[in-house]
């Protein structure tokens, strides 16, 4: 019966052998196993044909157990417990087998069949579970592959999802960056429509003092001439008028200084600080800035412009060349709808753009209305979204109203309002907090 | 002679008095002014027999200084016709072809060269 241990720590290191063939550690056990092998096959063969049945069986077990508890205990062939496990009933059947041989000779004869039985079967049972084990071996590589191949996928999509959120977040930035551009462009198109408003309304003032003191030079040669002929009376009412002409010299120069201030506030980058303002004057102001651009660009156009301010409003606190900007947007709206039923209607048309202020409970509200084209319902939703014109390809950039809706809504906490009929009228309300 | 001024700019009533100060004094001139088409058409109306000449603005608000010259031809050019003149910043060909052509005697750009008024002025005058 010896036989059969040497066998089975024969075949487990020939299992070793074929199981760890393709891995790393090989070259470290290869002569260790090989030699192993060889040195079981020479142990049985020269133990088998020199000692007692009973010593063979014994040493056969001890053997076969300590080999079996030296691959347990390595960690290079952990995964071969369930092979080593079942191996022990044969162990234990080698022991028996010896034990019952010394001790009771005549009961081991008499049932020797049985224990030559229980010891195949032992035997026996270590292939079926080597059958069992393999298989379950099988379905762990498989599963480890399967793993390996998944977890190498989701590398992989994420690695994917990665690059797509950067390329993505750089999208955003050049978006971002790209808006600004648009803002300042959108400032500085509305400011070149306007050039020719500013040109007008700063020549007028300019025209004012360069007459008044050229003639304020003429009255003091006159005045000169009065006091050598003695009429000191004279002289006296001419030195009035040169005061009077002063004082309009110095108007009419601080009336261009504050175009000229308003449009270096126009074109600057977006300031938020707020400051209290006067709105009359600030409407009033760009009110001909806007119809004075507009003339410059269509020398037949004329329209009535009638403002009613509120007096005595309060300085409102605001962003004055935001609201200066919103307003001029209103401005140029209005005109080019008046403009373009004047285009339609002729002569008899008169075109007229009002503008007014008042206070109504907590706001100010400054209403533009003309008596233009009117805006269509089917587009009353879509004037206030970025890039949404309705005038001919490269004349508006789309963003004038998106842009005063920001200013109003999110910069002053105000609101926007939109009343309007197809072909008869527009009108914007717009509600700041006082 | 008496003269009608048209502009909006409130401003350039004293500029033409004390401009046309000695003129004025020797009563060569006598201005009047109004600050818009209508205003003037609304003066005409009253005086129109009494008015030699007009300078008109083109660019105000309302009526225009083209279409006040319109009016003028149309309404007030009872013999002898008044002289009018009409005076823009803008000095740009097609005001100038609509001025003349709508009956202007002359066309003046601003700013105004107040020797070379007085001039042709004082041609109208004799």
């Amino acid at each position: 019966m010896a036989f059969f241990y040497f066998l089975a720590g024969y075949l487990l290191i020939r299992r070793l052998i074929k199981r760890y063939k393709m891995t790393a550690i090989y070259p470290k056990w290869r002569s260790i196993l090989g030699t192993a092998s060889w040195v079981i096959i020479v142990a049985y063969f020269s133990l088998a044909f020199t000692l007692e049945d009973a010593a063979t069986d014994i040493l056969g077990a001890v053997i076969l157990l300590a080999l079996l508890l030296y691959v347990d205990r390595e960690r290079d062939f952990q995964g071969q417990k369930n092979y080593i496990k079942a191996n022990f009933p044969l162990v234990a059947m080698g022991f028996v087998n010896g034990l019952a041989t010394m001790v009771a000779p005549k009961f081991y004869d008499r049932y020797e069949q049985w224990f030559q039985g229980i010891t195949l079967a032992t035997f026996v049972w270590i292939f079926g579970k080597w059958a069992n084990s393999n298989k379950q071996e099988e379905e762990l590589r498989i599963a480890a592959e399967r793993k390996a191949e998944l977890e190498g996928l989701v590398n992989e999509r994420t690695a994917e999802l990665i690059k797509q959120k950067e390329n993505l977040q750089e999208i955003v930035e050049e978006l971002k960056a790209t808006q600004d551009q648009l803002i300042q462009s959108e400032k500085m198109a509305s400011l070149g429509e306007l050039t020719a408003g500013i040109a007008h309304e700063i020549q007028n003032p300019l025209n004012f003092v360069n007459n008044f003191s050229e003639v304020s030079m003429e009255l003091i040669e006159e005045m000169a001439e009065e006091l050598e002929k003695g009429d000191t009376e004279e002289a006296i009412s001419i030195a009035n008028d040169i005061k009077q002409n002063l004082e309009k010299i110095r108007h009419h120069g601080k009336r261009a200084d504050g175009i000229v201030k308003g449009m270096l506030q126009h074109s600057r980058a977006s300031s938020t600080t707020k400051e209290p303002a006067d709105i009359n004057k600030l409407a009033d102001e760009y009110l001909r800035l806007s119809y004075h651009g507009l003339r410059a660009k269509d020398k037949s156009f004329n329209a009535n412009l009638e403002t009613h301010f509120g007096e005595n409003l309060p300085m409102v606190n605001m962003v004055p060349q935001d609201v200066g900007r919103v307003l001029l947007n209103l401005f140029n709206n209005a005109f080019y709808a008046v403009q373009q039923r004047q285009k339609i209607e002729g002569p008899d048309f008169k075109p007229t753009v009002t503008v007014s202020t008042t206070i109504k409970g907590k706001c100010l509200e400054i209403k533009v209305r003309d008596n233009g084209t009117g805006i269509p319902d089917d587009i009353k939703e879509k004037i206030m979204q970025p890039f949404f014109t309705t005038k001919p390809t490269g004349e508006g950039t789309g963003l004038g109203l998106s842009l005063s809706y920001d200013i109003v809504v999110k910069g002053h906490q105000g609101k926007i309002d939109i009343d309007s009929k197809e072909g008869e009228f527009t009108e914007f309300t717009i509600s700041l907090p006082l | 002679m008496k003269v009608l001024v048209v502009d909006d700019e409130e401003d350039v009533q004293p500029l033409f008095l004390q401009r046309f100060r000695k003129e004025i004094k020797n009563q060569e001139f006598d201005f009047t002014f109004a600050h818009s088409g209508e205003e003037a058409l609304y003066y005409l109306h009253n005086a129109a027999s009494e008015v030699v000449l007009i300078l008109s603005d083109i660019n105000m608000p309302g009526m225009s200084g083209l279409e006040l010259l319109t009016h003028i031809r149309h309404d007030f050019n009872a013999p002898p016709p008044p002289v009018v003149m009409m005076i823009t910043a803008y000095g740009d060909e097609e005001n100038h072809r609509q001025a003349m052509e709508n009956g202007a005697n002359d066309f003046l750009t601003k700013p105004l060269d107040f020797n070379l008024l007085k001039e042709k002025l004082k041609t109208f005058n004799e």
